[in-house]
């Protein structure tokens, strides 16, 4: 019998150091939005004694999770400012960090399927185009142009009435991404440390400085939450409130296929988002499950519910295989805008209730978070996605453009 | 799937069913007394624990009433109905 050798394995791309017992900061949460936070701390502030804690492996949650999908085509000001600040960010994300994320500019369709999803299409493609967002209104015909397997004929129970475009959208590889930071922020000399969960905070009166961990208690002169389905949990344990529900969000792929789909589909109203990976599965994302949850895993009708929309939208889907479902936990707000910012504990900050939507606004979330716990103030992109907009009401209802699809 | 505990027509399939939220929320007693923060209270936060749960469900497609039920949000196994 011969023997079978593995091939060398590859250059790690970070260390697996011990935690120190004290840091500059200490970032709780180790997937895309805390791994970019860490980066732009060093990178543009200049503050690299540094932790990423994060209690699974780097990257394992809902960055390894969702369906990929970046857009900016955002209904009010305030969304439309941090997602398309995003948006230039990747850009040219590869060139900054020096490595392949398969970032796709394929463009999103959002499809509209009633006289009232046409009125608010065309209003939102008004209001990018008046936030320097690309976004045009196409009709039936034009829709059928960009994505010719798309059943756009007028017999289907909600017929295709038209769509808006967003040619700069795409998808990216998403555990690319999250290596691609990690790797960045390592040779910053960033620790970035996994199996090391987060269990409360060290305090000296209102002030965080630390947190206990199952490794024992680690110091911070500052802390920032990046816990995604799991910040509510982490926040009690000082004691604040955050007006979050988490709840499953599933999503599927089929087997590999032949390049048959040139972009990415999102219909709000019969609900599918669904875009073809590079290397060639149609990848799919359901609704979330109603109930309250922290199980990684979500009810079979919700999929089957997915699956039949697709294919009254995508014929030829009918003989694709599913291949495999999964399910994260999405933090989700009232208002369906995430938190980004100060909260009633000195040096403490949080980003949290991304909800369905957070990939997107990797580099962005990384960008504003590192500012505001760098500097103890919101950037300007952020300041309007404070905890306190619950109170003052000035909430940033994105419903309609962000609760359903993604 | 869950399967869901009606306290009226007995163990049925999820699909038949309505989500509530969190149970025991009430309207507030006197609402002109509240301030800005209490009203948020009131309106936007509601508890998101992992573990066990009271909430809300209504058999929609059954007898179509409210019951209340607890569950652990982390195996969505119900402890109870009510």
């Amino acid at each position: 019998m011969n023997q079978r050798h593995l091939p060398e394995h590859p250059d790690f791309l970070w260390a697996n150091p011990e935690p120190k017992r004290r840091y500059d900061v200490v970032i709780v949460g180790g997937g895309g939005h805390g791994l970019a936070t860490a980066y732009y701390l060093a990178r543009y502030h200049g503050i690299s004694n540094v932790a990423v804690l994060e209690r699974g492996w780097l990257a394992g949650g809902n960055m390894a999770r969702n369906t990929t999908i970046i857009r900016s085509n955002y209904l009010w000001d305030e969304s439309a400012a941090i997602y398309e600040h995003a948006l230039k960010l990747w850009e040219t994300l590869e060139d900054d960090l020096d490595y392949d994320v398969l970032f796709s500019q394929r463009g999103v369709l959002n499809l509209a399927h009633t006289l009232q999803d046409v009125r608010d299409s065309v209003r939102r493609v008004n209001a990018n185009k008046l936030n320097g967002v690309d976004g045009e209104w196409l009709t039936p015909e034009e829709v059928a142009k960009i994505c010719p397997i798309l059943n756009t004929s007028p017999d289907t129970r909600y017929p295709v009435l038209g769509g808006t475009w967003q040619p700069r959208a795409g998808i990216a590889k998403h555990d690319h991404v999250a290596w691609a930071f990690a790797r960045q922020a390592d040779a910053y000399g960033i620790d970035l440390i996994q199996h090391c969960e987060v269990t409360g905070f060290l305090r000296d009166g209102d002030r965080v400085v630390g947190v206990d961990t199952n490794r024992g208690p680690i110091r911070a002169g500052r802390v920032g939450l990046a816990a995604a389905g799991h910040s509510s949990v982490l926040a009690d344990t000082v004691g604040i409130r955050l007006p979050l529900q988490s709840h499953p969000l599933q999503a599927l792929v089929s087997e590999l296929l032949e390049p048959i789909h040139p972009t990415v589909v999102m219909s709000n109203h019969v609900h599918v988002y669904v875009s073809q990976a590079h290397k060639g599965e149609l990848v799919m994302g359901a609704g979330i499950d109603t109930y309250n949850s922290y199980g990684q895993r979500g009810s079979v009708h919700v999929i089957e519910d997915q699956m039949a929309a697709a294919l009254e939208l995508f014929p030829i889907f009918a003989g694709a295989h599913l291949i495999r479902t999964w399910g994260g936990i999405v933090d989700v707000t009232p208002d369906a805008s995430p938190i980004i910012g100060l909260t009633p504990l000195e040096n403490l900050f949080v980003n949290c209730g991304w909800g369905t939507g957070g990939f997107k606004a990797t580099p962005g979330v990384g960008w504003v978070f590192a500012h505001t716990i760098a500097t103890g103030e919101p950037h300007p992109l952020n300041e309007p996605f404070s905890l306190t907009r619950f109170t003052s009401g000035a909430l940033i209802d994105e419903h309609g453009a962000a609760a359903v699809a993604h | 799937m869950l399967l869901i505990r009606c306290p009226w027509c007995g163990e049925r399939e999820e699909t038949e069913f309505r989500y509530g939220g969190q149970a025991h929320v009430a309207y507030p007693a006197d609402p002109e007394s509240l301030s800005d923060q209490d009203w948020a209270e009131y309106l936007f936060f509601r508890d998101n624990p992992k573990g066990l749960f009271a909430e809300r469900w209504v058999h929609a497609d059954g007898c179509r009433r409210w019951f209340n039920t607890v569950r652990h949000t982390g195996t969505s196994e119900f402890e109870g109905t009510r």
